[in-house]
């Protein structure tokens, strides 16, 4: 009964989602696997930890973006060697990316237990001050960022074919989502859902509270690194304008369109943004009203402004509204 | 917890008009609790880094652009006056922030926006007025000049604030990150048509040519134009602080401050109040928006910049004091004029990451900044 209860519904649609995914690249066009889907995924993947400091933290974060840029421009300074821009210090890849994550991880450590005393509100604006104090770092420090960012950045052998860099996004937007569900009913989880409910309460019952949020804050920043190497790898260069404040909220925007509390609404915003960049100006009419490529932000502002005013809880929320007022029209119209 | 602690108020004010030998004992105790602070590991860290900073500008500091302090007191003048004036215009910039989050608890993430908005328009109306478009000198600059524009400026971003208040922000008021998220979406729609509007080029405010002038202080000389500044900033800062004490509007809205469900009950329309201090909150931002255009040039940029400065300065004062928005700016503008000053010549660039240790100084201390109270 319990197993039966379990396959049915939604975890059974996301596995048939994950095996869609999987066979995607036999099914569509390589130009919409390698450029849409990948793309989609890391930025997912990056937007999840937002979500997950979001929901289960209390924690609303602008800095997953500098993570994300911190990992990128440490794999590009520890991996180039000779002639490129930055550090040079031509290790081995995977010494660069078990450089580059240490570092990343490193930093979210010192970023969360500074900020761990804070929530809501503060903990948005410090982290949106770190996001802009870190992109100020990158650009004035071009010893670590090379003039003008860091170019020709390869990717690890083993990911040669970009379509093996789709199936890594796949693999760990997959792990990083399992990993975040199983964690909420981990002692951990539970103790970070109290904190986020209570912080007093559960002060007083002896947990540590500025722990809790710094390990929660690590957590996030660890992943948000991994995204930032397969941002690097998929994009080959990485320069300080991609982490400024734009970018920074363009991240918060991403997770706040699929849904801010929902998991897989990080994944679904970053496909609509995505598909907006991509085939915005594939539509017809949109040069007519003045919309053109050069105005992309505008179209997202608005549609932003549109989910906020609708729902505060993005896309999943009104997708999960709506079923239920239809079934409420039907038992209205049974008592009729 | 706010209840609770507005409740041990309410009786320690009891308290003080009890008999004078409880009232010892009570000052007794306080000293304690100081003397318990400062043994905090965290006040000893801030002190102790005080000390290292004042000894090395003082003294240490050779081989610095600047010098120390004790061998050259001309640049240490000139430096402190840089302070002082940047956070003129940081006080101008951030108080309308603080104000409007302090009596509705909404971060208007669109100040920045604000701030640039009110700079393109008063550099449009200057030029107007002056009937140049570019390389207007100062000569040709009256005073009126400068401040019909400025006050055009102001006036534009007030009314724009106004309209997103009343649009955006009237009907969902308490949910705090739906509100932000709303100016947030408002900032990106904003940047992106001012960009059309008004193109990616820097573009410059002229001062009047009354105050652009040089004066020698200490054997520098010194713009008069950053007094000039510096005044602007100290009538709005002391305008402000009549407005908020010393007018009924002002009682309201610091009541409003402490408890608005209590001034909602006592029969005082709230929400006009709230729109008075949206319109003035972003009234200020206009003022330091034509500020900042004339002292440093208006850009695609400057808003984010601008919303970062007042974000830092109210997080360093305390979200929703004046106060805090004063001691804040006075903090951070120290530590942005004197790091590139007092850095050793080769790590000059390294100053942002002293705004960084300074935050970081204040929150290991107090993490609701120098003057916050919890929400």
């Amino acid at each position: 009964m319990n197993l039966r209860a379990r396959l049915t519904g939604e975890p059974l649609a996301l596995a048939g989602l994950v095996l869609f995914l999987i066979l995607l690249p036999s099914l569509a066009t390589a130009f919409f696997v390698n450029f849409v889907m990948t793309q989609t995924l890391i930025l997912g993947l990056a937007a999840a930890t937002i979500v997950f400091l979001s929901r289960y933290g209390g924690m609303t974060s602008l800095a997953q973006l500098l993570m994300f840029g911190i990992a990128g421009f440490m794999f590009g300074n520890a991996a180039l060697d000779g002639g490129a821009r930055g550090l040079n210090l031509g290790w081995h890849p995977w010494a660069a990316v078990g450089f580059a994550i240490v570092v990343t991880t490193l930093a979210a450590v010192v970023l969360g237990a500074i900020a761990s005393r804070t929530t809501g509100i503060y903990f948005l604006m410090l982290t949106l001050v770190y996001g802009v104090i870190g992109y100020f770092v990158f650009a004035q420090i071009v010893e670590i960022s090379g003039p003008g960012g860091i170019t020709s950045i390869q990717r690890p052998d083993l990911l040669g074919p970009p379509v093996r860099l789709y199936y890594a996004g796949l693999l760990l937007s997959v792990l990083a989502y399992v990993g975040f569900r199983a964690l909420r009913r981990t002692a951990f989880g539970l103790a970070l859902q109290g904190v986020r409910d209570d912080p007093v309460r559960m002060a007083s019952l002896g947990f540590n509270v500025p722990l809790h949020r710094t390990l929660a804050f690590v957590l996030a920043g660890f992943v948000a690194g991994l995204a930032g190497l397969l941002n690097v790898w998929w994009n080959g260069q990485i320069d300080p304008a991609s982490i400024s404040i734009g970018p920074t909220l363009i991240l918060l925007i991403i997770a706040v369109i699929g849904g801010i509390s929902s998991l897989e609404g990080a994944w679904l915003g970053a496909f609509v943004y995505v598909l907006v960049f991509t085939y915005l100006r594939d539509l017809p009419l949109v040069d007519r009203i003045g919309i053109t490529e050069a105005r992309f932000n505008t179209v997202i502002g608005v549609i932003v402004l549109a989910i906020m005013v609708l729902s505060p809880e993005g896309l999943t929320g009104i997708a999960r509204r709506l079923p239920v007022r239809t079934i409420r029209k039907e038992l209205g119209g049974t008592r009729a | 917890m706010t209840p609770a602690s507005n409740g041990l108020d309410q009786v320690r004010r009891e308290d003080e008009r009890t008999t004078s030998t409880e009232v010892r004992s009570r000052s007794a105790a306080s000293v304690r609790s100081r003397l318990t602070e400062l043994r905090r590991p965290s006040v000893w860290v801030a002190a102790v880094v005080a000390v290292a900073v004042a000894a090395w500008v003082l003294v240490l500091a050779d081989g610095t652009p600047a010098g120390a302090a004790a061998d050259d007191p001309g640049k240490f003048l000139v430096t402190v006056l840089d302070a002082v004036t940047f956070a003129g215009l940081l006080f101008v910039a951030a108080s309308g922030f603080t104000l409007i989050f302090g009596l509705m608890r909404t971060v208007n993430m669109a100040h920045g926006s604000l701030f640039l908005l009110a700079a393109y328009v008063a550099i449009r109306v200057q030029e107007a007025m002056v009937g140049r478009s570019r390389n207007i000198d100062p000569a040709d600059v009256g005073l009126l000049d400068w401040l019909v524009p400025m006050l055009a400026g102001a006036g534009v971003a007030a009314v724009l604030g106004l309209a997103i208040q009343q649009v955006f922000l009237q009907w969902n008021e308490g949910q705090e990150m739906r509100q932000t998220l709303l100016t947030l979406a408002i900032t990106v729609v904003l940047a992106d048509q001012m960009l059309r509007e008004f193109g990616g080029l820097a573009q410059r405010m002229v001062w009047p040519g009354a105050v652009t002038h040089f004066f020698t202080i200490g054997g520098e000389r010194y713009a008069a134009t950053r007094l000039f500044m510096l005044g602007i900033a100290v009538l709005v800062g002391v305008l402000l602080w009549l407005w908020l004490n010393r007018t009924s509007v002002g009682m309201v809205i610091r009541a409003g401050v402490d408890d608005r469900q209590m001034v909602r009950g006592l029969g005082i329309n709230i929400k006009r109040v709230f729109a008075l201090t949206f319109l003035v909150g972003s009234f200020l931002a206009g003022v330091g928006g034509v500020l900042g255009a004339s002292f440093a040039g208006a850009a695609p940029g400057t808003d984010g910049s601008w919303l970062l400065n007042s974000l830092v300065v109210v997080i360093i004062g305390g979200l929703g004091s004046l106060k805090g928005a004063a001691a804040g700016s006075l903090l951070y503008g120290t530590v942005v004029a004197f790091s590139p000053a007092y850095l050793p010549s080769q790590y000059s660039y390294y100053a942002i990451i002293m705004t960084f240790g300074l935050l970081a100084l204040v929150l290991a201390v107090r993490p609701y900044g120098l003057f916050g109270r919890p929400a």
